[in-house]
């Protein structure tokens, strides 16, 4: 049954994924975006990452999606599809399809070969609330401040970046 | 294989994860309009996220866990500067393609 489950999400994922790279239009790569990290959330679920999951639908489907739309709303929808510049782009494309191709090979023969029995050992917490927040609070509280630090300083700069500039000049 | 008993192994999520991360990267290197190219790089973090869960589970361990929400944080950090800087660009440029933003090119 699980496997059943996972390879239906997987095939939802790669198409959502191959919807962001070929979407013409902006928002629908936004919105296949959204497909793709929701049904990731749901893969966390079964990978016993209860928190994570949520975290992933908050923060990536929620935050960041919607920031997406802003900006494409704000900008507006300039589109430029693959091979729209001649013959030097055709050529970068077919490279770029090449090492991605060659990339993911690389990766699979090293996860086939590695040989990763399935172990079924559970995940301390079922990745629960309780166990992450344990875990962060004690033995990874250092890390955990340092991203409150590092929040703060993109949300400054996100600010300063974005500030109508004085005058003509930045 | 049994298809209604058989736990998933761990390869089939490093497999998927390698998959989303490498339609990603032919994403970033393909597409022009900058917002894309974000998209596809935050596709390939949460790509890596898999990858960590699926090697916390393998492990029963939390620590992969743990790392996958600091690449979380990273993420949000990363997408908001991110943004504000295409914001920027398009308000001096008035662009969202990469071949038209070459002022560091020699």
């Amino acid at each position: 049954m699980q496997l059943i489950l996972f390879l239906a999400l997987a095939v939802v994922a790669i198409a959502a994924a191959v919807g962001v790279l070929l979407s013409k239009n902006p928002v629908y790569s936004a919105l296949s975006l959204l497909v793709n990290f929701a049904v990731l959330a749901v893969m966390y679920v079964t990978l016993h990452a209860q928190f994570l999951a949520v975290v992933q639908v908050i923060v990536y489907a929620g935050a960041i999606v919607v920031l997406f739309l802003f900006v494409i709303m704000l900008i507006g929808t300039e589109t430029h599809l693959l091979g729209a510049r001649g013959r030097s782009r055709r050529i970068a494309t077919v490279i770029a399809i090449v090492a991605g191709a060659a990339f993911f090979a690389t990766v699979a023969y090293v996860s086939i070969a590695g040989s990763l029995a399935p172990l079924d050992g559970p995940v301390p917490g079922q990745g629960s609330v309780q166990a992450i927040g344990e875990a962060l609070f004690t033995q990874y509280l250092l890390p955990f401040e340092l991203a409150s630090v590092l929040l703060l300083v993109a949300m400054v700069g996100a600010v300063v970046l974005a500030r109508k500039p004085k005058g003509d000049e930045l | 294989m049994n298809l209604l008993t058989s736990q998933v192994p761990t390869t089939y999520y490093l497999i998927l994860a390698a998959v989303i991360f490498s339609i990603g990267a032919v994403g970033v290197l393909v597409r022009r309009n900058a917002l894309i190219i974000f998209m596809c790089v935050e596709m390939m973090l949460n790509s890596v996220n898999l990858t960590l869960l699926a090697a916390a589970q393998q492990l029963g361990q939390l620590t992969g866990q743990i790392f996958a929400f600091m690449v979380m944080a990273v993420a949000a950090a990363e997408v908001a500067v991110g943004l504000a800087i295409v914001m920027a660009v398009v308000r001096h440029r008035d662009t969202t393609n990469v071949d038209d933003i070459h002022l560091l090119q020699g």
